[in-house]
């Protein structure tokens, strides 16, 4: 059902909002993917750079560093609005919906505040009464731009 | 230029020490524009992004647009973009292959060498169109395939320029069977709010890893172990490289630095690492060794995967890793604002498995998101930041100083794998370019 698909995404939201990364991660399959990529309508993980390319393992080193009292760029962390919107059931398949919808997120640290745009698509599997991320794919508009570090999650 | 004659400069960098006006003040940032990225020989790319006439792609010699383009004879132009009549880029940013670069804003048009073929309405201007082209940096050259271009009509030769630092461009080269190479992968353009001599001073900083990337380290120390050979994961090579920044105080003491008298300089390989170093014991390793060995013979490959250096710096705009095939430019856009493009490298006759290697490198370790680079950026805003301090006036490069030992090369070697003596060679060659018309 659409509303049980929103809610579950504005759900995931709210954890990366109020920092609730390790509760985040557990949104996750262990076989989960999670990519950012580089360029425009990349079609390829592995020959091309991505931005973010994790598998599940490098999700949660990730989520570590950024708890680590030496990860300076992440020290503290940037607060974040993910703005999640235009929500729409792709199809399913193999057991999985795909769900398109579009990111604007603000971000604040260090007396900066940055703006960023993105298309997502989410793989969600049925989890009893919820949903467990099998994929997640943001395609952020500025992707292929001149960057400054990125040091938050999509 | 009064203000910086060659007596005030030279107060700015003294032999332990550099003043931060430097890396901060804006006229000088003027003065670098002009006497360092207006005359060095600067790297721009490399031959496989313009393999046919007509290729072209667009980048910065310092801040100045340029188009890099294979003419119709075969060589390498680069030309201002920047249309002799009313300024406009005739280019937009990007890469591509054309016939002609025409002006968006009245129609002139020119061809692969910058010469102006067409005008409309050209009565107006009486014949003289011979004297009316793109300008092009006058001087263009190319090494083991890797593209450079100076702005300055006369000045030393490329091969003179890199000096002893060619064996660095030697081994990214001679380590690719058949020295075939090219850039592929995509592009990473990260950008900080700090001066662009803060990347080349961290490049070769084996006291950095330790803190730096202190997070890093403790974490890859508990991720999965890697893969035995043949069945290793997605990113069990940043994880390595994540370790080895850990390595102990000795380790980093023990490796060589080199610089030369242009400021280039490299590390040597920290890595006791197998897979990174020679790759005992891995299928995939041991198939290139063999590809690279039926080109040029066991031993001839035996002494090329021999060779252990780890970052390379050109000065002054250019970070290159030979192992791992990663190429860094950094065009300075203000005197504390920096972009740098990051390129990878593709072995065009080595197993596909050592180009996938190189993208997961790439996008763990060298990426915008990276957790490794990113500490590296916040570190170069928190120093640029310091540096509107005025109570304390200098920095200090002194980590070494007055233990360089000059080599039969023609480098000087670093008393120590962790002496400063990178940033001195810099700082005196930059001082060079600086006072050379003052």
């Amino acid at each position: 059902m659409p509303g049980e698909i929103e809610q579950f995404l504005y759900h995931e939201a709210h954890l990366l909002d109020t920092q609730r990364f390790e509760e985040w991660l557990d949104l996750f399959t262990e076989d989960a993917t999670y990519w950012v990529p580089l360029e425009q309508n990349q079609s390829d993980p592995v020959e091309t750079s991505s931005i973010i390319h994790d598998d599940r393992t490098l999700l949660e080193l990730r989520v570590k560093q950024a708890r680590h009292p030496r990860a300076h760029a992440r020290t503290p962390m940037a607060r974040t609005v993910h703005q999640v919107g235009n929500v729409r059931l792709l199809g399913e398949s193999d057991g999985e919906l795909r769900v398109a919808s579009t990111l604007v997120l603000v971000e604040f640290r260090a007396e900066r505040q940055r703006v960023w745009g993105g298309l997502v698509e989410h793989r969600l599997r049925s989890a009893g009464a919820t949903f467990r991320i099998s994929h997640k794919r943001i395609d952020l508009v500025n992707s292929e731009g001149e960057l400054d570090g990125i040091a938050i999650l999509f | 230029m009064g203000a910086f004659d060659r007596e005030r400069l030279a107060m700015l960098v003294q032999p332990d020490r550099v003043h931060r006006s430097v890396y901060s003040d804006p006229a000088i940032f003027e003065l670098e524009m002009e006497r360092v990225f207006g005359y060095a020989w600067l790297i721009l790319g490399h031959e496989s992004q313009v393999r046919h006439a007509g290729d072209y792609f667009t980048t910065r010699m310092g801040r100045e647009p340029v188009i890099v383009v294979r003419h119709d004879d075969g060589s390498v132009r680069v030309l201002v973009n920047r249309c002799a009549h009313r300024g406009s880029m005739v280019c937009a940013e990007g890469r591509g292959n054309t016939e002609r670069f025409v002006c968006p804003y009245h129609g002139w048009s020119y061809d692969r060498g910058g010469r102006l073929h067409a005008m409309p309405f050209e009565s107006g201007y009486a014949g003289k169109l011979g004297e009316l082209g793109l300008h092009a940096a006058p001087r263009v050259a190319l090494y083991r395939g890797f593209i450079f271009a100076s702005l300055a009509e006369s000045g030393p030769s490329l091969e003179d320029f890199l000096g002893p630092a060619c064996a660095s461009f030697d081994d990214l080269v001679d380590r690719a069977p058949g020295g075939e190479l090219e850039v592929t992968g995509g592009v990473f353009k990260h950008a900080y709010n700090g001066n662009w001599k803060l990347m080349l001073e961290n490049h070769l900083d084996g006291a950095h890893p330790a803190w730096v990337h202190a997070s890093s380290v403790a974490v890859a120390r508990g991720a999965p172990d890697p893969g035995p050979p043949g069945e290793e994961h997605y990113y069990d090579i940043a994880v390595r490289q994540m370790r080895q920044n850990g390595a102990p105080d000795a380790v980093w003491e023990a490796v060589g630095v080199w610089t030369t008298r242009f400021g280039h300089g490299y590390l040597g390989d920290y890595h006791n690492d197998d897979r990174l170093v020679v790759g005992l014991g891995n299928p995939v390793f041991a198939e290139y060794h063999r590809m690279l060995a039926a080109k040029v013979g066991e031993a001839e490959a035996k002494r090329i995967l021999g060779v252990t250096l780890w970052n390379s710096i050109i000065y002054p705009n250019c970070s290159f890793m030979s192992q791992f095939r990663q190429l860094r430019i950094v065009h300075p856009l203000a005197v504390d604002r920096s972009v740098v493009y990051t390129y990878s490298l593709r072995m065009k006759q080595a197993p596909p498995q050592m180009f996938r290697d190189t993208v997961a490198f790439a996008n763990v370790v060298n990426g915008t998101a990276s957790w490794v680079l990113t500490d590296d950026l916040e570190v170069y805003e928190r120093v640029q930041r310091g540096f509107s301090s005025g109570a304390v006036e200098w920095l200090n490069i002194g980590r070494g100083h007055g233990r360089d030992v000059d080599e039969p090369d023609g480098t000087r070697r670093g008393g120590t794998g962790t002496s400063e003596i990178y940033i001195r060679a810099q700082m005196r060659v930059w001082l060079d370019y600086m006072t050379a018309g003052a």
